[in-house]
């Protein structure tokens, strides 16, 4: 996968994404937080939404449009865009040049492709981060979402922060390349496939003994946690910007 | 197909049930996936090769009318009788005519995913013709009166047990065992019998060479070269696209092909097939004759886009690593082609409107993608085949099948929602003071029927933002 970094910004901007705008809001300001702790300025575009996802995998490639072209229109400085999700950042980075293949916005789509940093790659690569734990010891796992691993290639990255805490044991899944079964519009469109495949999941989070599973990805945890909760399994899980922000702040 | 009681939720319903069903894929699936890494543990050398499979098929692709033009040359000069079929029920008809022309009435069928394109043991049972499956995993489906779960091991959905006890029912008087070489042994003696005693040998084609008009076949157990060597008539199908350009390009799509088939870095045979027994020659067929099959092939090839899903070499690796296939094995999908390459390759073949739910099975993990030894983009395939179903204007056949006002409406009202800022907000803010009291139907219904519901939070991202004080401009 060929990457490229930029050398420690200024500014940047923020892409919340629309699942932690409604649901998880909070794990957006913990990386906001991580962000700011490292001296740059951040920027939140209000007239910010969605990547434009949900209609994109739905069969509905001009709605999809539509929406991915708002996103160009609110991030219209020259700064490093950072979204807290290997898959909207996977959609705005990968997808969006074929989305606007033969649009008239293509270069702009281009540049702004360019621009797109997943969290964790963005706090390891450009920022460089060095975390120190304050938490008790706790025994998590890693669930990898299939765009933050397949079209990011941010996977060792996002663990890699998680190892840096002293008193955390990270322990992998058994099949950490596996889709968990959300698969946006899947999950209701397929609910009797998705629930085998979460079901796994499950067994292969209880399996490694871990109290919480963390991820980068609020629309796996969502699925995860969700069928953990109906399930009573007993364990939680967090976005790894909160769990984080928690473990390193106080 | 066609089957008018086709429901792909029903056969998935039925298959996520079988516990033994899924206990067989997923460890098939699983061994299949471990053999395949072990035989391309370096990433670096695969995907060099991934990009040579992917320029050979491209470029094959890319002139196929002069390609297939100059192989039916260079087999006719090569002695080999060359067939053109349009649709499957010509193939079979050329291959009946075949028959009759020889009196021949028992044939031996090397596996070939084509003549299962074709029903082609159906139609030449029902010209009173007999028919035997030589593959052991085609005979063991066979013998059940099933059609293939996977592409490259069709019986992969039985395990010993099962097959133990089919053969003990349905092989005159064998005895009960689940030792496998002494099944190996059941099936052996009663295929030795049939090569014997058949009138013609029927073979795939994995490959056929332009530039030489060789014709190469995968295989492991043998069967295959005894079809296409013991009767006195060998006729191989293949759909059009198998062609590659030079000979030259044999070596690394076999390479790719047999380990992202089974992890082999060859198979035990390997033929190339360029002529019928030749003056002087003392074994081989009498005749050699290749039909050639479009079925939907070529209007594929006219969409560059679309033409990727032709690249295919039939691998299977992609079903091997789908977190959809491995859970509800081959038959739920109800066609010919299961999985990921099913996906694409049978709403082009079959229309999008029979194919149905199939092409919104998947999480689009891009899983297929990765492993696919010719790059073939199957996830960006899949969309379009979900923008087809929508597109009143498409190209696929089927195209607009599924377009329905109030879905249509839900996404131009999402859309624009996600394009007014405050629209957005406002909505955001409502969810957040009364979604969560919205009664549990539609998505929510489905949702929920194994996870909790989503919690919109009190107050959104955006809201937060600025009652901390973060530059929103």
């Amino acid at each position: 996968m060929d990457k490229r970094y930029p050398e420690k910004p200024n500014t940047v901007y923020f892409f919340g994404t629309c699942l932690i705008d409604a649901v998880y809001p909070e794990a957006g300001m913990a990386a906001i937080r991580l962000l700011q702790r490292e001296g740059v300025r951040v920027v939140f575009p209000r007239n910010q939404s969605c990547c434009g996802q949900p209609a994109y995998n739905s069969g509905f490639p001009d709605e999809a449009r539509a929406v991915a072209r708002q996103q160009l229109d609110a991030f219209t400085e020259d700064y490093p865009i950072v979204v807290p999700s290997g898959s909207c950042a996977g959609m705005m980075k990968r997808h969006y040049p074929m989305l606007f293949a033969g649009d008239r916005d293509l270069n702009r789509v281009r540049a702004f492709s360019n621009r797109i940093f997943e969290l964790t790659e963005f706090l390891v690569h450009v920022l460089k981060v060095k975390l120190e734990d304050r938490g008790d010891p706790v025994q998590v796992t890693w669930h990898s979402s299939c765009h933050a691993a397949r079209e990011m290639g941010v996977t060792e990255d996002s663990k890699s922060l998680v190892r840096q805490l002293k008193h955390v044991t990270l322990t992998e899944l058994e099949k950490e390349r596996e889709c968990c079964g959300f698969g946006g519009t899947f999950a209701v469109k397929q609910p009797a496939i998705s629930a085998a495949m979460v079901t796994d999941k499950i067994s292969d989070i209880r399996s490694t003994g871990a109290e919480q599973v963390l991820s980068g990805d609020c629309g796996c945890l969502m699925n995860i946690t969700g069928a953990m909760e109906r399930g009573k399994v007993g364990i939680g899980g967090r976005h790894i910007a909160e769990f984080l922000w928690e473990r390193t702040n106080g | 197909m066609g089957d008018p009681t086709f429901s792909f939720e029903k056969n998935v319903e039925t298959a996520l049930g079988d516990t033994q069903l899924r206990a067989n894929f997923a460890f098939a699936m699983s061994t299949l996936y471990q053999k395949r890494k072990a035989v391309f543990a370096d990433e670096a050398e695969t995907e060099r090769l991934r990009e040579i499979g992917n320029a050979v098929r491209q470029r094959a692709l890319g002139k196929l009318p002069e390609l297939l033009e100059k192989l039916e040359k260079k087999c006719t000069e090569n002695g080999i009788q060359v067939h053109w079929a349009e649709t499957t029920e010509e193939a079979n008809r050329i291959i009946l005519k075949i028959m009759e022309d020889h009196q021949a009435r028992r044939m031996v069928k090397g596996k070939s995913m084509v003549s299962e394109e074709m029903h082609l043991n159906k139609f030449l049972e029902e010209h009173g013709k007999e028919v035997m499956e030589t593959d052991l995993g085609e005979y063991i489906i066979q013998l059940a009166g099933e059609t293939p779960s996977h592409i490259i091991v069709p019986a992969v959905h039985k395990n010993k047990d099962q097959i133990a006890r089919l053969f003990h029912e349905k092989i005159p008087g064998a005895p009960y065992t689940e030792k496998v070489e002494e099944l190996n042994a059941l099936a052996r003696k009663t295929l030795r019998e049939k090569f014997q005693h058949a009138d013609i040998g029927l073979s795939g084609v994995n490959m056929a060479v332009a530039e030489t008009g060789t014709l190469c076949l995968v295989e492991n157990e043998g069967n295959g070269r005894m079809c296409t060597t013991v009767p006195p008539v060998h006729v191989a199908v293949m759909g059009l696209e198998k062609v590659v350009e030079k000979l030259s390009d044999v070596p690394p799509v076999l390479r790719l092909l047999t380990g992202s088939a089974t992890g082999q870095i060859i198979t035990t045979y390997f033929n190339m097939i360029t002529t019928p027994r030749k003056p002087g020659e003392k074994d081989g067929p009498k005749e050699v004759h290749l039909v050639i099959l479009d079925n939907g092939r070529s209007a594929i090839l006219g969409d560059p886009e679309l033409r990727q899903t032709l690249q295919c070499i039939r691998c299977g690796t992609c079903l091997n690593h789908c977190p959809v296939y491995t859970r509800i094995g081959g038959h739920a999908y109800g066609f010919v082609y299961p999985g990921p390459i099913g996906k694409i390759l049978t709403p082009q073949m079959e229309g999008l409107e029979k194919t149905g739910g199939i092409v919104s099975a998947s999480s689009l993990c891009n899983a297929c993608e990765e492993v696919c030894p010719v790059k073939i983009p199957i996830p960006e395939l899949i969309r379009r085949m979900r923008n087809e179903s929508y597109d009143p204007k498409g190209t696929v056949p089927g195209h607009g099948y599924k377009w329905n006002l109030p879905e249509v409406l839900v996404w131009k009202i999402w859309a624009l929602v996600n394009r007014f800022p405050r629209l957005n907000e406002l909505a955001v803010k409502m969810g957040g003071l009364f979604g969560n009291r919205f009664p549990k139907i539609g998505p929510i219904k489905q949702w929920t029927r194994i996870r909790t519901a989503p919690r919109l939070a009190r107050h959104s991202l955006h809201e937060l933002v600025k009652a901390e004080g973060v530059e929103n401009e």
